[in-house]
């Protein structure tokens, strides 16, 4: 039955060991550690909140860039339009351009052939009348060279022309 | 191979054993209920082992202040096998069995005045103390210099064992001001469960039964007892002394009243002897246990060996069972002292039902 009866000196020594063991914990021990944990406790759920902000100030970022991005691709791809319709609408009015000079060129070439032409005749003609003059003179000179032939002549142009007109 | 190996090793030992236990026990018939009590109880010296002839002990020193004045301390050795020192002995039978005693002037047997001898349970009370500081105080010294960087290996696992009693139990049962009082909730939880670890383990410096002793779990309980009722509340003691009963229970006789006044008493109790009983207990199966195989070595070497390997299968089976013991009666001593805290602190919420 000694088991069930407390026995004072082991409860003095139980006191004292605890007592001490108990002093020491409470000025040295639990609350440091408690407290230290705690801490950083706090400190963790900080740097996870923290953490969790960044994160979201990057995809919030990342948004932004996307955005940005696809904006320039637009306007990229809006720039090159341009230039493609600037650029045709350049060659097409180059090329009108040659065409209506090209035009324009053959126009007065044309004007300058026929005026060359023009004056070609008439400076061929003048030739040819001069040469004609020239073979008529020949001939006339020949057909006159007697008096008979000049006669001849006269009665002929003069029956041609009398007749005719009686 | 290996594996068939050590069976036939382990198989062999047991085979040979019973031959070295027969001789041991046949020069002595096991009294197994003297032997597991003794083993339990509380003595002068630190019996560690007999090797051969030789009984090896540790003295520890008594301290006594005898009935006709004065102190006297000297090494329990000096009272081995029942010798007189300046009038004192160890009792060897009667109502005082076992414990330090002196004759009085009329010649009578009667304990001194003063007992303090440091014992067997006292000495491991001191060393398990030592023990425990060595645990926490590394810890301590780990934070104080403020880092936030993680405790590793054996600190890891003791901080992991703080933080979890911290926050599962004394958080959540204390309430709001649980800071106030989780500096004596762990350290009663890690002094229980230090002392009931350094209990299972079976030789010096451990081994004594220190929780499966009546004063210490006593004490403790009654450090509770004092934390409750000193830091209860208005509505803790209104509960008690004008319950919310009807009236005619509490007015021509107080009748509810006195049953919790009863209950005040009941809660340290309760705690005193469910630690006590539970640690007791599981030191009784373990010894009574190992006694199967100094029991049945009187029964021939067959009887005695298929009997050891019973034994020792179920010794190592409770083994796993105290050490689930160990930490579970330290839990449940944390979280009841936390409850009676928590209550005797609640804001009056039991109104309302």
């Amino acid at each position: 039955m000694s088991l069930l009866v407390p026995d004072t000196g082991l409860l003095f020594w139980m006191t004292v060991s605890f007592g001490i063991v108990f002093f020491i914990l409470i000025k040295f021990g639990f609350p440091v550690i408690t407290k230290a944990v705690e801490k950083r406790h706090d400190y963790i759920e900080h740097a996870l909140e923290e953490a969790r902000m960044a994160e979201e100030k990057t995809a919030v970022l990342h948004s932004q860039a996307q955005t940005i991005l696809q904006d320039a691709r637009s306007e990229r791809n809006k720039i090159i339009d341009q230039a493609q319709d600037i650029k045709t609408k350049m060659v097409n009015e180059a090329k009108e351009e040659a065409e209506r000079e090209a035009r324009h060129r053959i126009e007065r070439a044309q004007a300058e052939i026929e005026t060359s032409k023009h004056l070609s005749i008439i400076s061929l003609k003048d030739e040819i009348t001069g040469i004609s003059v020239k073979i008529a003179e020949k001939v006339l000179g020949q057909e006159l060279e007697d008096d008979e032939k000049q006669l001849a002549l006269i009665h002929r142009i003069m029956n041609r022309e009398v007749v005719s007109k009686v | 191979m290996l594996k068939n190996s050590n069976i036939i090793k382990v198989i062999s030992l047991l085979v040979i054993l019973p031959f070295f236990t027969t001789g041991v026990a046949r020069a002595e018939e096991l009294n197994v209920k003297e032997f597991i009590l003794e083993h339990l109880a509380d003595s002068y010296s630190w019996h560690i082992t007999r090797w051969g002839d030789r009984e090896m002990v540790v003295p520890l020193p008594v301290i006594v202040r005898s009935r006709e004045g004065g102190w006297s301390l000297f090494l329990s050795s000096k009272l081995d096998h029942g010798a007189e020192y300046k009038g004192f002995s160890i009792s060897q039978e009667g109502a005082y069995s076992g414990k330090v005693v002196e004759r009085n002037g009329r010649g009578e047997v009667v304990r001194p005045m003063i007992d303090i001898s440091l014992t067997k349970t006292s000495a491991a009370l001191i060393i398990n103390s030592i023990i425990l500081l060595l645990v926490i105080l590394p810890l301590a010294r780990w934070y104080k210099t403020g880092t936030m960087k993680p405790t590793k290996g054996f600190l890891g696992a003791v901080e992991m064992l703080l933080v979890d009693i911290q926050d599962e139990v004394i958080k959540v049962c204390v309430g709001e001001d649980y800071r106030r009082f989780s500096p004596y909730l762990l350290t009663a939880f890690f002094f229980i469960f230090v002392n009931n670890l350094m209990g299972l383990i079976p030789f010096f410096p451990g081994g004594a039964n220190v929780t499966g002793n009546i004063a210490v779990t006593f004490f403790l309980a009654i450090c509770t007892f004092f934390t409750v009722n000193v830091f209860g509340n208005k509505a803790y003691w209104k509960e008690i002394l004008w319950p919310d009963v009807p009236v005619w229970l509490k007015v021509p006789a107080p009748l509810m009243p006195l049953i919790e006044i009863f209950g005040i008493f009941t809660k340290p109790f309760a705690l005193t002897i469910r630690l006590f009983a539970n640690i007791v207990a599981g030191h009784s199966i373990i010894l009574g246990l190992i006694c199967i195989i100094f029991i049945t070595s009187s029964m021939g070497a067959g009887m005695n060996t298929g009997m050891s390997v019973v034994s020792i299968i179920f010794t190592c089976f409770m083994f796993f069972v105290e050490l689930l013991v160990a930490y579970i009666q330290a839990y449940v001593f944390t979280l009841l002292s936390s409850v009676f805290i928590g209550l005797a602190r609640a804001k009056h919420e039991a109104h309302a039902h």
